[in-house]
């Protein structure tokens, strides 16, 4: 019967194909440990920010005036309506730490190398779509922080010569945050972003598909295959890579249940104080800093004296990671096979990132922003140093086969 | 390596340490578990604040379904208002201000602020503190200043209760040669109607229903959390289970 049925549609829709390329039939090297857990569960919390996503859109309201006590009628009068806020909001920071150790664990090994470079370059406009569709959330709620959060965000954009003034009002659609760029945030953030960040999740599986998984050894498993073309190295996917990550995605809700049922507000980090009070164009908050998975970035812009400059550099600060496959030019992938010097740079880089990230946090102080500049070079050194090194890295052998 | 994570560390710590500052704030006594005192605080809430503040993201009747009011104990207890038509109050209804806005822009010279979620940008520790540090001041319009919001547009309404207190500074010289006021203690000028205990344990109350009010699902989202991990903590061993035996053939 229900062969009889799959016949019917293999017929008419390629199923069973897609089925068997993309699952059943997908070799992935079968020596993937911790660190390849966090693509899939990117891909979970993606589904998960859009189906709690469409609960809250049925309750919220995008209008200046109300907005604010239509998400505490959520929180308050719709039945579990708590629970679904919560879940999303939650769901914003779990879809920034899974994507940062994906985005880690790419450097680590290699993965962005050929010929895996479009893979990288789909997965870094994830990236860029993912930092566009959180900001514009965040002015959703309309309290204080959302507020003077886009205000200084957009307000960045106004240090462009010529065009950045008209550009700031383009963008917000009134000369000041107001009604206009609630509602259009709304409509990019609930829809428009989401269809491509859609888009570029498919290319970004599609091309990893096609040139096949790395894995932590660097090794390319295609290139020892059996008499039936399948590599050596490799598992289907589906069942062993389905059931393992099953276990992944379960320690992971372990995790993000502890956040959402027992601080959701993360200590003033995940859901700040000061967007407890509703917005208010007239009173500017002592201390605004945007959320967390963005000061990295806010951090090198304010380490900039110069505004036009301090904008520059941050954009280059994401720019340079787009060009991560030409930038390092070493054969080997792996960081298991790699020389010290690229070791030592990796360290560097991840110390630099995170004390950004906890810098772009703080007030400015002259210590502080003596500190930001300080790692800002360092974020910055570690793409040339490694520009430079790479070539001529000192690299161990690496073997033909998977063995460990 | 470790020794210059070390050094790093050493020197944040630091950093964090002179960030701080600020007035000191005095422990809030908050157990959401405590019934008696989360109805203390509303009957407070519903007769002190509501007059100039709304709670309007809030409705009566969750008051008392949360804390065990009947809706009638509701209506008595906290709703003293009345609709435009002169019914009073419905207990569904939000629990919006009783003074015309309008009014109170003009008489305080500032919009006053809803308080229904107050304690989750405040702290509960801040409004603990706040409510009990109103101390004379001649040069302010009300009479009071505020030792946690300075130069606070607020009256001292609950000065039947606390009394009147002073403020006693001292001047101390700052590390940078200035002088400085440092608040030393307060001094009551004329009693109210409560011991400084009662005063706390009554502003407590308050706080305690404030907090309460911010997010009234709280305890409830604490309870099903529970239920959740331990249902994924089982879920966890079975998925384990099922992935060592598929994984048997792989080596």
């Amino acid at each position: 019967m229900f062969k009889n049925l799959m016949t019917w549609v293999d017929a008419r829709f390629p199923a069973t194909k897609m089925w068997n390329e993309h699952l059943a039939e997908y070799y992935a090297p079968k020596n993937f440990n911790f660190w390849y857990f966090f693509g899939s569960l990117a891909l979970l919390v993606l589904v998960i920010q859009i189906v709690s996503g469409i609960f809250l859109t049925m309750h919220y309201k995008p209008d200046g005036s109300i907005a604010f006590a239509s998400v505490e009628y959520i929180m308050r009068d719709v039945p579990y309506g708590w629970l679904i806020r919560y879940i999303h909001s939650t769901g914003a920071t779990a879809f920034f730490v899974v994507v940062y150790l994906h985005m880690f664990r790419g450097l680590m090994y290699g993965s962005f190398k050929k010929p895996r470079e479009l893979v990288w370059l789909f997965g870094m406009f994830i990236y860029l779509a993912l930092m566009a569709e959180a900001f514009m959330g965040y002015l959703l709620p309309w309290g204080q922080m959302s507020f003077w959060g886009a205000q200084v965000i957009i307000s960045l954009f106004g240090a462009l010569p010529i065009i950045g003034e008209p550009l700031t009002l383009w963008i917000r659609g009134d000369y000041v945050i107001s009604d206009a760029t609630l509602n259009r945030f709304f409509a990019l953030h609930v829809i428009a972003l989401p269809l491509v960040l859609i888009g570029l999740v498919v290319a970004h599986i599609i091309a990893l598909h096609e040139v096949g998984s790395n894995n932590p050894e660097g090794i390319e498993i295609k290139k020892n295959k059996d008499e039936n073309g399948v590599p050596l190295d490799g598992i289907p996917f589906h069942p062993y890579y389905s059931v393992k990550d099953i276990v992944g995605v379960i320690v992971f809700l372990m995790f993000f249940s502890l956040v959402l049922f027992f601080a959701p507000e993360g200590g003033g980090y995940l859901l700040e104080h000061a967007n407890f009070i509703p917005s208010d164009p007239l009173k500017t908050p002592e201390h605004i800093a945007p959320v967390w998975y963005f000061t990295p970035f806010y951090a090198i812009l304010r380490a900039v004296p110069d505004k036009l400059m301090g904008v520059i550099a941050m954009g280059l600060s994401i720019v340079v990671l787009f060009l991560l496959p030409w930038i390092d030019q070493c054969k080997v992938k792996s960081i298991r096979y790699r020389g010290m010097s690229f070791k030592i740079l990796l360290v560097l880089f991840v110390i630099a990132f995170i004390a950004l990230g906890w810098l772009g946090m703080q007030p400015a102080t002259p210590l502080l922003t003596m500190l930001a500049q300080i790692f800002s070079v360092i974020y910055f050194g570690f793409f040339i140093a490694l520009y430079f090194t790479s070539k001529n890295e000192a690299t161990k052998p690496v073997p033909e086969r998977i063995t460990k | 390596m470790k020794q210059l994570l070390g050094v790093i560390l050493l020197a944040f710590s630091g950093l964090v340490m002179a960030s701080g500052g600020g007035v000191h704030l005095d422990k809030a006594p908050v157990d959401l578990h405590d019934k008696e005192s989360l109805k203390r605080g509303a009957e407070t809430f519903a007769n002190y604040c509501l007059s100039c503040h709304s709670a309007d993201y809030m409705r009566y009747n969750r008051i008392g379904r949360d804390l065990g009011w009947s809706d009638v104990e509701v209506s008595d207890k906290l709703i003293s208002t009345r609709g435009a038509d002169g019914e009073k109050t419905k207990v569904g209804q939000l629990m919006k201000v009783a003074m015309n806005n309008d009014y109170s822009s003009v008489a305080f010279g500032t919009k006053i602020p809803g308080l229904t979620v107050i304690a989750r940008a405040r702290g509960a520790d801040w409004l603990y503190t706040y409510l009990r540090t109103f101390y004379l001041d001649d040069s302010r319009p009300m009479g009071v200043n505020n030792l946690a919001f300075k130069d606070v547009g607020m009256p001292h309404v609950l000065w039947e209760q606390q009394g009147l207190q002073k403020a006693v500074f001292k001047t101390v010289e700052g590390e940078d040669g200035n002088e400085k006021h440092i608040f030393e203690k307060m001094e009551i000028v004329q009693p109210g109607s409560m011991t400084a205990e009662e005063y706390d344990a009554f502003v407590g109350d308050l706080v305690n229903f404030m907090v309460y009010m911010g997010e009234p699902v709280q305890l409830e989202r604490k309870s099903l959390g529970i239920k959740v991990l331990v249902f994924l903590f089982i879920f966890a061993i079975v998925a384990y289970l099922l992935k060592k035996e598929y994984w048997k053939d792989v080596h």
